[in-house]
């Protein structure tokens, strides 16, 4: 039986992934298992400069589910190289550094730092909805799309994945976007944009007023999402949004995934991303799957 | 290091029509866990509600590995929990916090809290009284019918100064404008309190211009309890608006020292 697979020239494992904000670099999950069981890690969100983050509240729950407004708090580059990837370094898995900025020049001057580190990939991140002038400003327009990702694939030797929000009209162009830029893979979903209001106080229950939407609420549309990308490229597909077992797992690789993400998962048990690698070796066995790459976009519409 | 345990409930008690208190066999929590910190529970296996309740420790039990919590039945995620029948699972991760109370370095301990915030107070008091401190524990509650552990306390404290705000049980008033009382007679060596974030600020104001140590438990929205989703942000005391700083609860605190966070 073959779990293996080959994300963007990235060989991992297994296709199991921790998406980005919801692992940290590693370090608190490292206590509950071990952290080679896993396909990858992708890092936090980093930027080149630390970041604080936005005002607390920065989260609250939703029916299955959650919203987020953290604002992309990080220790930056520098402090990530020094400090947690030696820490990540000791296993044996995949590590891709999630990369934010705030300009154009500022994802290249990062990307030109993380071309030079011991790192497996870099998954850019076009898509936090939580940062004024930030990501948004590029994720959501083809051509802002192909415009960062072109000028960071000039810097960039390692596999480069692109993030993608889902808060657009088009997901397919936007993700033909990535590929006609010259990148490696795509990933999608990020967190879809919410707001939660308290009716006593009559305001936002998030300090930044709006968050981002993650959990299981939001698996059917990160399922369409990720089908539709399958359709309109040819380049490899991470896939996320609300998995938190094997059985999800699986739905994104028939809709064209060829990896996935725990996300919020991860919040809810520490052991959700070892449990899906287990998950979606049971699946195998029942359905006598001898390769999993086998089965990746292979649901067949009504 | 906090581990995540599918802990045995061997007994429950039913303290208020809206506060239980259970106690889980627990014993490696037990044996990592120190006053201040709490456990996260996972009141189902489904994903509604989804995320874990952060629940502080009311009682460590070391000889029996017994860990022992109070909740106030809020929303859906406590309802459920309070329904869990004795000799079934809680699925626990704890303990949480490596901001927990120090109360070590002095002699003449005040302890303060107010409502439900008075929970994780207890065994704080109870390791203060063990280690021959001196310990007044001032409880304020919004009236009779919200008093509750009062024996409790008064075993583990050497004074205990119980108030009411309407005065429909012992003393009328804030529990703190008693603190206030004994810091002016010098009686003080530092303050521990947890509680409503209005008291909160009063006792922190109120430690910062009396410049006696004083250490607060906070509480914030939090998701993971792990460390990771940096949910649960405290500013700091030194945070400007050019150069914000914050903390996490469920990673520096939830106790703080009083004169270093913004609250």
């Amino acid at each position: 039986m073959n779990t293996e697979v080959n994300l963007a020239g990235i060989k991992m494992k297994n296709p199991v992934t921790v998406a980005s904000g919801t692992f940290g670099y590693g370090r608190e999950f490292s206590n509950f298992f071990d952290l080679s069981k896993l396909g990858g890690i992708i890092t936090k969100g980093t930027s080149l400069k630390p970041k604080s983050g936005n005002k607390p509240s920065r989260v609250y729950e939703t029916a299955s589910g959650m919203l987020n407004s953290i604002g992309l708090q990080n220790p930056g580059v520098e402090y990530f190289a020094q400090n947690d990837l030696p820490f990540l370094r000791k296993f044996d898995t995949a590590i891709i550094v999630n990369a934010c900025g705030s300009s154009i020049e500022e994802y290249v001057e990062l990307c030109k730092i993380l071309n030079t580190l011991d790192i497996d990939g870099v998954e850019l991140n076009l898509s936090c909805p939580n940062v004024k002038a930030g990501c948004m400003a590029f994720g959501n327009t083809y051509e802002g799309v192909k415009q960062v990702t072109s000028e960071v694939r000039k810097v960039l030797d390692k596999p480069l994945i692109v993030k993608l929000t889902p808060n657009v009209t088009d997901i397919a162009s936007i993700a033909k976007a990535v590929e006609d830029a010259g990148a490696d893979g795509v990933s999608l979903i990020n967190t879809l944009l919410g707001m939660k209001i308290d009716i006593d106080k009559r305001r936002p229950v998030l300090a930044n007023n709006t968050g981002g939407l993650s959990g299981p609420a939001i698996k059917p549309i990160a399922v369409r999402m990720v089908y539709q990308a399958a359709q309109e490229v040819d380049i490899p597909i991470l896939g996320m949004g609300g998995i938190i077992n094997g059985d999800d797992a699986i739905e994104f690789m028939l809709a064209g995934a060829n990896a996935i993400s725990i996300g919020a998962g991860n919040f809810i048990n520490p052991y959700t991303s070892v449990n899906t690698v287990i998950g979606i070796e049971n699946y195998m066995k029942k359905h006598h799957i001898e390769d999993i790459n086998d089965i990746v976009g292979t649901v067949e519409m009504n | 290091m906090s581990e995540l345990l599918l802990a045995k409930l061997v007994k429950k008690e039913q303290l208020k029509p809206d506060i239980f208190k259970f106690s889980v066999k627990a014993p490696s929590i037990v044996k990592n866990s120190k006053p201040g910190n709490f456990i996260e529970i996972r009141v189902t296996d489904q994903t509604e509600p989804f995320l874990r309740r952060p629940i502080s420790i009311y009682n460590l039990d070391r000889e029996n590995g017994i860990l022992e919590f109070i909740f106030q039945v809020k929303g859906k995620g406590t309802q459920i929990l309070a329904k869990r029948e004795v000799g079934k699972q809680v699925d626990i991760i704890g303990p949480i916090g490596y901001g927990t109370f120090q109360y070590e370095n002095y002699k003449n301990i005040a302890i303060i809290g107010g409502g439900i915030g008075v929970f994780p107070l207890y065994e704080l008091a109870k390791c203060a009284k063990a280690d021959n401190k001196s310990v007044t524990t001032y409880l304020g509650f919004r009236s009779k019918d919200f008093v509750v552990l009062e024996e409790e306390f008064k075993k583990v404290s050497d004074n205990l100064i119980l108030t009411t705000d309407d005065g429909s049980y012992a003393k009328k008033g804030f529990a703190i404008n008693y603190l206030e009382k004994d810091i002016k007679a010098e009686k003080i060596d530092a303050i521990f309190a947890c509680g409503p974030l209005p008291m909160l600020k009063a006792v922190q104001k109120l430690a910062i211009e009396k410049d006696i140590p004083c250490q607060i438990s906070l509480e914030e929205k939090m998701a993971c309890g792990l460390g990771v989703c940096l949910g649960c942000a405290v500013k700091t005391a030194k945070s400007s608006k050019e150069n914000p700083e914050y903390w996490h609860v469920c990673k520096a605190g939830p106790v703080f020292n009083a004169k270093d966070v913004e609250i």
